[in-house]
């Protein structure tokens, strides 16, 4: 059947799949997560919808084929375990993993938080294009002046001090050390403008 | 909701206790044979709410007694009623129990600030419920200035538990343990918690002694040992105590050593070194626990660790190692000291041979939780369980009746078998965590398991589906699930006549949460009265609009029908749906983001 065979597809697939921080202990799957980094390329198929895979069995059978391997890709909320115990899996992961500096990125207005390793990008144009397709919108370009024109969206992360800062202000090795977690701000939401649902 | 409410409020004052042969009030209707203080004195002795909403609809003197005698209240969505309904019909309550967001919050599925908030319901209470002792928060938002609105409002506080809640922090907690002179239960559990110190522990005064829970494993902060093992050893009555992550091995004998008494016990991390000394110090320690009911916590324990244990064992009906990743060999010693085990909650890591000394040793197990022991999308799954696993429990439990599995496999075979086994599932919750996924042995959809399940297991009141599914596990469902109260459903069915079938059948259905099913406005339009005896409805990712949701909305004015928007979204699908009943009228504290149709 189909689906035995894409399910069987998709075990294969796993072994040359590029991934983005997780689990590369070696330089080589590092590099090939920064290279994936910089051509923009997702590991996780972009037909991802936000609230998950949208469920009719003929939807089932068309994603099988189309990004691999989609059966492991990321569903919002899946499989139901609370917050908390998913949180709480995290110690158990390898080595490499765990020397990561995870944080987690939240954007106005979507639904859920997305989780990222600092140290897989060389620096801010690297992190802004990746949170670009990450949550599918346009950063405007940075001065230091006025901060970033010509989005709505502005790129901020909370420091050690627990103060919100505007992300680019400090070099990236110091960003790297004090972010603690990224929030993309809807520019309407800092200059008062309606999200316009 | 769970009391069944008439449409108009009552508002009758007590009536005179002295019943006079002339009562102005009874005219036109049988009057109780009884005054009403026995009638109410009788009905003080009920407890169950399912009788208490029997007896009052009984008749308007039974109605009114049940309110005045009630003094604990369950609200399953509190949208459903408003405090001042609460408030007005219910004059002596001194419990209350609130639910708040969908269950599929816990899930990421409902996005930050959709509501919940306790706030208006402790406003209200602090006016009308001065006697209030308990309050048992579920989902809900709950802030810090609550929390001391709480702690300063009630002299008679006795008790607090916040599960799976948000909004708070440390300082929220500090306010309670300083102000609630009458504290006996602190349960914080798998908040949301901005944990900013432990310093709220030490806010317990000297003289107070009256704890009997306490629970903070959720917090990761350290609090100060020195105070800790102080308030152990003052409160006497102390049953349940469970620590966090943090405490070490020597930090918890000396708990046990004060307080030997402990019903339920959460242990931090067990990952330290032990000299022999140490190690038969702490077993000896737990050897003295005679009273033991409960082992929780066991956040990253070894297997050197695990024998000091045995000696509590014995007592053991509740084993919870849902944060230790135990190999089958470890959970397989540890299992054979514990004959008398009712619940067990473990991670998949013990595989199917953990599972066999399941079977093995636990005859009198009722309820088996397995939960993944590593995220499924960030690693392989070469691990975890199987329908093998299962089988083998169910052929040495025949009492078994609640299961949560997550397993990577499953076969329709298994399950026919398991259920053959153990004919008294009340609640069958199945997770074959790759969505969609067939019977490996066979590729058949997984219809046939689902079936025996409703077919075989009379008492059902909870059933959540997984694997490749078509509307004919739904078409069984319907027809066979007469007392199933909850069903939870992803990822499955082929078209709306699923969901038809399910509304149709079911009549004791409650609540119906549905992600990414291929159900659309013709299913949710199918039965649309069934949803006033329902507590909720909950659809995302599925196939209705939002012209869908408005007639529904038309059609049931007594429903809250919200919509929740998301940027980016259409406007026609009605991407994440969630409908409930409701005498309070729509929500007044919505955020922009949830319409209400």
């Amino acid at each position: 059947m189909e689906s035995k065979v894409a399910y069987q597809n998709e075990l294969n697939l796993k072994a040359t799949e590029l991934r983005l921080g997780l689990p590369g202990t070696d330089i080589e799957s590092e590099e090939q997560a920064l290279s994936s980094a910089r051509n923009n390329k997702r590991p996780l198929p972009d037909n991802t919808k936000e609230c998950g895979l949208k469920g009719s069995s003929d939807d089932a059978q068309h994603s099988d084929h189309e990004a691999a391997p989609p059966a492991k890709a990321q569903i919002v909320g899946w499989p139901p375990i609370r917050s908390y115990r998913k949180n709480n899996l995290q110690p158990k992961k390898t080595e490499a993993e765990a020397s990561g500096i995870y944080v987690k990125v939240s954007m106005d207005g979507a639904p859920y938080l997305r989780k990222i390793d600092l140290r897989v990008y060389e620096g801010y144009p690297e992190l802004l294009k990746a949170l670009e397709n990450m949550f599918k919108f346009t950063i405007g370009e940075y001065s230091e002046r006025e901060g970033y024109k010509g989005s709505e969206f502005a790129p901020t992360y909370e420091d050690k001090d627990g103060d919100w800062m505007l992300v680019g202000d400090v070099p990236w090795d110091m960003f790297m050390s004090s972010c603690k977690r990224l929030r993309i701000m809807k520019g309407s939401e800092a200059r008062g403008l309606g999200c316009g649902v | 909701m769970d009391f069944s409410l008439p449409t108009e409020p009552m508002n009758h004052k007590r009536k005179n206790p002295d019943p006079s042969p002339d009562s102005d009030e009874s005219t036109t209707q049988l009057s109780s044979p009884f005054p009403d203080e026995v009638l109410e004195r009788v009905l003080s002795l009920l407890n169950s709410r399912k009788d208490r909403n029997s007896v009052s609809l009984v008749c308007k003197d039974w109605y009114d007694a049940e309110r005045w005698s009630r003094t604990h209240v369950f609200i399953g969505n509190c949208y459903s009623v408003s405090p001042e309904i609460l408030t007005r019909r219910f004059p002596n309550i001194r419990s209350v129990t609130l639910k708040g967001k969908p269950r599929f919050s816990d899930f990421d599925l409902v996005p930050p600030k959709w509501g919940a908030y306790v706030h208006s319901w402790l406003l209200v209470f602090a006016t009308k419920y001065h006697f209030l002792e308990e309050l048992r928060l579920k989902r809900m938002t709950v802030s810090d200035e609550n929390l001391k609105l709480l702690a300063l409002s009630f002299p008679n506080f006795k008790a607090l538990s916040l599960l799976s809640c948000d909004g708070f922090s440390t300082d929220g907690l500090a306010s309670i343990t300083t102000h609630c002179k009458n504290l006996t239960e602190l349960d914080i559990q798998e908040n949301d918690i901005d944990d900013k110190s432990g310093k709220w522990l030490s806010c317990f005064p000297e003289n107070f002694m009256s704890l009997e829970v306490l629970n903070f494993a959720n917090l990761n902060s350290d609090v100060n040992f020195e105070a800790l093992e102080r308030l152990v050893s003052r409160c006497k009555s102390l049953k349940v105590l469970k620590v966090n992550e943090n405490m070490t091995l020597e930090q918890l004998h000396r708990l046990l050593v004060l307080a030997p008494h402990l019903r339920e016990l959460g242990t931090g991390s067990l990952l330290q070194e032990l000299t022999p000394r140490q190690h038969s110090e702490l077993k000896s320690a737990f050897n003295n626990c005679k009273n033991l009911n409960m082992l929780s916590g066991f956040y990253e324990v070894t297997s050197i660790f695990l024998p000091v244990l045995y000696p509590a064992c014995t007592s053991l009906t509740f084993l919870n190692l849902s944060y230790a990743a135990l190999r089958s060999d470890e959970l397989s010693n540890l299992l054979v000291h514990c004959p008398l085990l009712q619940r067990l909650w473990v991670l998949d890591s013990v595989e199917d041979e953990g599972l066999e000394a399941v079977g093995s040793n636990c005859p009198l197990l009722e309820e088996l939780r397995v939960f993944p022991a590593s995220d499924p999308f960030e690693d392989e799954i070469l691990h975890g369980v199987t329908e093998a696993g299962f089988l083998a429990v169910s052929y040495g439990c025949k009492k078994l009746h609640y299961v949560l599995y997550f397993c990577r496999q499953m076969t329709n075979a298994a399950v026919a078998t398991i259920v053959q086994n153990c004919p008294d599932f009340t609640h069958f919750r199945l997770c074959i965590m790759n969505p969609r996924q067939p019977d490996y042995q066979t590729n058949e959809p997984m219809d046939e398991a689902f079936g025996a399940v409703v077919k075989t297991c009379t008492k059902l009141r909870r059933l959540a589906v997984s694997g490749l599914l078509t509307d004919l596990t739904f078409e069984y469902i319907g027809k066979y699930a007469n007392n199933l109260e909850t069903l939870s459903v992803a990822f499955a069915g082929s078209s709306d006549r699923g969901m038809e079938c399910v509304l149709k059948g079911c009549p004791k259905l409650r609540k119906l949460e549905i992600r990414d099913c291929p159900f659309g406005n013709a299913a949710l339009l199918s039965s649309f009265r069934k949803y006033e005896s329902m507590r909720s409805l909950w659809m995302s990712g599925c196939k209705v609009t939002m012209d869908g949701c408005r007639l529904l909305a038309q059609e049931m004015p007594r429903l809250n029908v919200e919509v929740i928007r998301e940027c980016g979204n259409d406007g026609f699908q009605a991407d994440k749906l969630y409908v409930y009943r409701s005498v309070a009228g729509p929500r007044k504290d919505a955020p922009s983001f949830v319409l209400t149709l």
